[in-house]
């Protein structure tokens, strides 16, 4: 499914001027990254254990088609059916394909970001099949028909009493309340019994291991252990890159993931799926299905610097520690994925044309970089992407809807920004008519840059005499 | 049948690995060495933590702390697996006073009905992993997984000599990478969630309450 | 490399160059001061990041290879910026990987300090403060803070000064706003960090705010100026010499 155009200058505005959305997003962001440092206190100790999520994701990367034949042979000796699909649509066909064969039509999700890349819920929708949320963040955006504004904490732009209120309207019997213990037990009761009437189970994947066939799930709020257990389908749906080589790569991964996502040690469940129920057992699902999806990241993986965009395990302490997110949160990005991680897989996947203005969300003030568990150098993926906005070539690595933002303008600026700096006297001469405009330049109609730049700062302090100038009169020697 | 599989590899494998050897793989966080004594109140201190009850206790008095657990709460029966570690046991030692055992013994199509009307549940555990503060279990046939997931009330009985000090530990001695089971699971406290306004708050959609038996069968 | 070098060259940065030569002179001064001699190669101009970032690499090439004609001998090069000097220490080798300049620019880079780190790794400048009580606050640019990793070397240095009480800001290594062209390509988001970083300068009730680097002192500056707030943003350099004469 095509995106809608997004407008970002009219999201980024509109975010900007939201003030409650601002305060929900400094309160939760400054949370969250005070109880990641709180847990990684031991800073050596992170930057080993970084190093080792780096080096395990970086060598499952190497071995892409290895690993994924590998996890495919596994999984299928254990009795999990693996699909491949290339494209959303595809994939969304393969989940009807099984809906369809049990006659099913109560479908229970558990969080999954593929899941949204999918639009899976709207693709069920228009098929007459309800898909449930039943992540607590989820379930309360489904009611208001809205998507994700965070990847870990789904709902973190909606304040109690705007839960209250959505719960009171939307569900039965509900009771106003904006006491948090009690808008949690109204969604235990309401979702306890979709757990039990549930008729297939969906739900993401957070590594999936190549050496065993094992599904790997962490949570903290057993939803996803009823998804994939009560009802008699469970379908795993995964973005390829979420393999590991082997059953030891996990313990690292998991604490870079939960601490990094939430600063825990360890969450409420976590959940390691291998089989369908064998003869003998009592519960579990008769049949699990796992969709392996691509969806442009085979592509990704072709290039060596944009490889590591595919390294991500999705904890999302980018998001959390990004100055620009913090102000934005993730509805203005308009895309399913937001914040730096946002920036770099979404132009990659949605193509440059369409989300590129993303990657130029940034000042690159790295952030981002520094608390990211496996080390991807996202300010040098975004500078990447930068360029291919501009770049007009017909290499096969180069990234989907290059060369979209490429002015004649603004590549005449560029050559002759360059042509002046690279020639000393034209330097020079530059730098005097700038001293001689400048105390001038509020004088001119503020439009264009000094519009932009103006519009909450003074002009820059163009000075008479440059350090040039004023190097040379003082006599500093020039070899 | 799509040619989505072959299309995907082959994409894969038209590129030349292009990437230096490999990158070095320095030791994480090493658990520290702890001794019994330090499992057992590391387990504690973390699971309390964490909002379960920890009940340190041994072989002999396990099923009275378990009786007493029992009698502080008003629960309509007990579900537990009878051809489990456990079930011999509780059969042997209950009495008409306490809330029903009732035994997880047919398939949850079934059952499911009597299942998600039950307050609570009972199983044993295949160990515990003390620097995060979890149990470990591998549900079976006996002890069915929605015993650990359905029922209001989780009671876990759990020996102090099978917990270890990691996971990572865990999956090396017992060589997990040989043979994984239909699922394993880490529990580390009863059922949470922040996400309405990041409070915090327990009992969502899996256990509201762990009950931990620690089975503690050394002198001190 | 010596640590208490004969020569130094100085890289003055374009926007020191062409907004805050004080800065650049102040620069210059202190390291003379320590007995150094200072060259300032009259064929410098600017270290290429703004084209860099924005997505022209081949244009910060040709202005780059003017840099290192520039810079030709084995002095160490000092840089009044963290922004600037993580340009030409951790990206011209990235950006000349591949290109006959390579081995030139990796040599380049190797010679390349940010003031304040020269001054107290290599110089081990002792400074005694002759002015009056004061109170300011400091703010870690972005590249000073997690690329070139400088920020302590610039505190150090204010601590030394008796008579300076240095107020952390609440949110001291939060982005001003600034980022090059960000500034002005995403102004309102721009404008909204710099408001709350101008907030923060003021709530701790400094009378100036310090930093090293001229770009974000040009935003955070123009902003407190904007709002008529009297409180003046000043480069660290400059700031130290005033303190020091």
């Amino acid at each position: 499914m095509t995106e809608a155009v997004v407008d970002f200058p009219k999201n980024f505005k509109e975010a900007l001027n939201d003030n409650q959305l601002r305060r929900n997003l400094r309160a939760a962001m400054d949370t969250m990254g005070q109880r990641r440092r709180n847990l990684f206190a031991d800073l050596d100790a992170l930057e080993r254990l970084r190093a080792r999520g780096d080096a395990i994701r970086w060598r499952a990367l190497r071995q892409l088609p290895d690993l994924l034949e590998q996890l495919e042979k596994k999984c299928t000796e254990n009795g999990i059916q693996v699909h491949w699909a290339e494209t959303p649509a595809e994939a969304n066909q393969i989940c009807l394909g099984i809906i369809q064969r049990h006659h099913a039509s109560r479908i229970i999700k558990g969080k999954s970001m593929v899941s949204e890349e999918m639009h899976l819920n709207h693709f069920l929708d228009e098929q007459g099949i309800e898909a449930l949320e039943t992540d607590l963040g989820e379930y309360i955006i489904q009611l208001d028909h809205e998507t994700p504004s965070h990847i870990i904490v789904p709902a973190i732009h909606k304040n109690r009493d705007q839960i209250a209120r959505l719960f009171h309207e939307k569900i039965p019997n509900a009771p106003y309340t904006e006491v948090v213990e009690e808008l949690n037990a109204i969604a235990r009761k309401v979702l306890r019994e979709k757990f039990f009437a549930g008729e297939v189970g969906v739900s993401g994947v957070n590594f999936a291991v190549a050496e065993t066939g094992t599904l790997c799930l962490v949570e903290n709020e057993g939803n996803g252990r009823m998804c994939t257990t009560a009802p008699p389908v469970h379908i795993a749906v995964m973005g390829l890159e979420k393999v590991v080589e082997r059953l030891e790569d996990v313990p690292p991964l998991l604490r870079l993931l939960t601490g990094s996502a939430t600063g825990q040690l360890i969450t409420t469940y976590f959940n390691m799926i291998t089989s369908p129920r064998q003869p003998g057992e009592k519960d579990g699902p008769q049949e699990v299905h796992l969709v392996l999806l691509d969806n442009g990241r085979t592509k990704i993986w072709a290039d060596p610097e944009l490889r590591q965009t595919l390294k991500c395990i999705r904890c999302g302490a980018c998001m959390n520690h990004c100055p620009v997110y913090t102000r934005l949160g993730g509805h203005a990005y308009g895309y399913v994925y937001p914040g730096p991680i946002g920036s770099m897989l979404t132009p990659q996947l949605e193509g440059l044309d369409h989300a590129g203005a993303m990657a130029g969300a940034s000042t690159f003030c790295g952030a981002c970089e520094e608390v990211c568990p496996v080390k991807i150098p996202i300010t040098t993926v975004l500078r990447r992407l930068r360029t291919e906005s501009y770049r007009k070539t017909d290499a096969p690595n180069a990234v989907k809807g290059h060369g979209y933002k490429r002015t004649l303008a603004e590549s005449l600026t560029w050559q002759g920004w360059a042509l002046s700096n690279a020639t000393p006297w034209l330097n020079a001469l530059n730098a005097k008519l700038l001293g001689l405009a400048g105390p001038h330049l509020s004088k001119l109609p503020q439009v264009g840059l000094l519009k932009h730049w103006g519009q909450s700062r003074a002009l820059p302090p163009f000075a008479a005499k440059s350090l040039h100038v004023l190097a040379k009169e003082k006599g500093i020697a020039d070899e | 049948m799509s040619n989505a599989r072959a299309n995907i590899l082959a994409r894969l494998r038209a590129v030349a690995p292009q990437e230096p050897a490999a990158t070095p793989e320095p030791d994480f966080y090493p658990a520290a060495k702890l001794g019994h004594a330090d499992r057992i109140a590391q387990i504690k201190r973390l699971m309390e933590h964490m909002h379960a009850e920890v009940i340190v206790t041994d072989p002999q008095h396990w099923i009275a702390a378990l009786k007493d657990a029992l009698r502080a709460r008003r629960l309509n029966g007990l579900l537990y697996g009878p051809a489990g570690p456990l079930g011999a046991a509780l059969e042997a030692n209950w009495d008409g006073e306490l809330p029903p055992l009732v035994g997880y013994t047919e398939a949850v199509e079934q059952c499911k009905e009597r299942l998600f009307a039950l307050d609570a549940g009972i199983t044993s555990t295949r160990g515990a992993v003390a620097d995060v503060g979890a149990l470990m279990l591998w549900p079976d046939a006996n002890e069915p997984r929605l015993l650990s997931l359905v029922p209001a009330v989780h009671i876990a009985v759990l020996e102090a000599t099978q917990i270890h000090d990691s996971l990572a530990d865990a999956i090396a001695r017992e060589r997990w990478a040989e043979g994984m089971p239909t699922n394993a699971l880490l529990i580390s406290g009863p059922s949470k969630t922040a996400d309405i306004e990041l409070v915090l708050t327990f009992g969502v959609h899996g256990p509201k309450e762990l009950i931990v038996l620690i089975l503690d069968d050394q002198e001190v | 490399m010596p640590t208490h070098p004969e020569k130094v060259y100085f890289f003055g940065t374009c926007l020191i160059d062409l907004c805050y030569p004080q800065a650049g002179m102040a620069g210059i001064a202190l390291l003379q001061r320590e007995g150094i001699q200072v060259v300032y190669p009259q064929a410098q101009s600017c270290c290429g990041q703004p084209a860099y970032n924005s997505g022209f690499p081949e244009e910060a090439k040709k202005v780059a290879r003017q840099q290192l004609k520039a810079f030709p001998k084995d002095y160490p090069i000092i840089v009044p910026s963290g922004s600037c000097g993580g340009m030409l220490k951790h990206h011209y080798p990235q950006l000349f990987a591949g290109e006959p300049e390579a081995a030139e620019a990796q040599r380049f880079a190797s010679r390349v300090f940010e003031l304040t780190e020269f001054l107290v790794k290599m110089l081990d400048v002792k400074l005694e403060d002759r002015g009056q009580p004061i109170k300011v606050t400091w703010h870690s640019t972005c590249s000073a803070l997690r690329e070139m990793r400088v920020i302590e070397y610039s505190k150090s240095l204010l601590r030394q000064l008796k008579n300076v009480e240095l107020i952390e800001l609440q949110r001291e290594r939060e982005c001003c706003g600034f980022g090059g062209s960000f500034s002005v390509k995403q102004a309102d988001i721009s404008s909204a960090m710099v408001a709350d970083k101008v907030a923060d300068i003021e709530q701790t009730g400094a009378s100036m705010v310090l930093s090293g680097d001229c770009g974000c002192l040009m935003n955070i500056g123009g902003a407190l100026r904007h709002r008529n707030i009297p409180i003046p943003a000043q480069h660290v350099a400059e700031f130290l010499l005033e303190r020091t004469q």
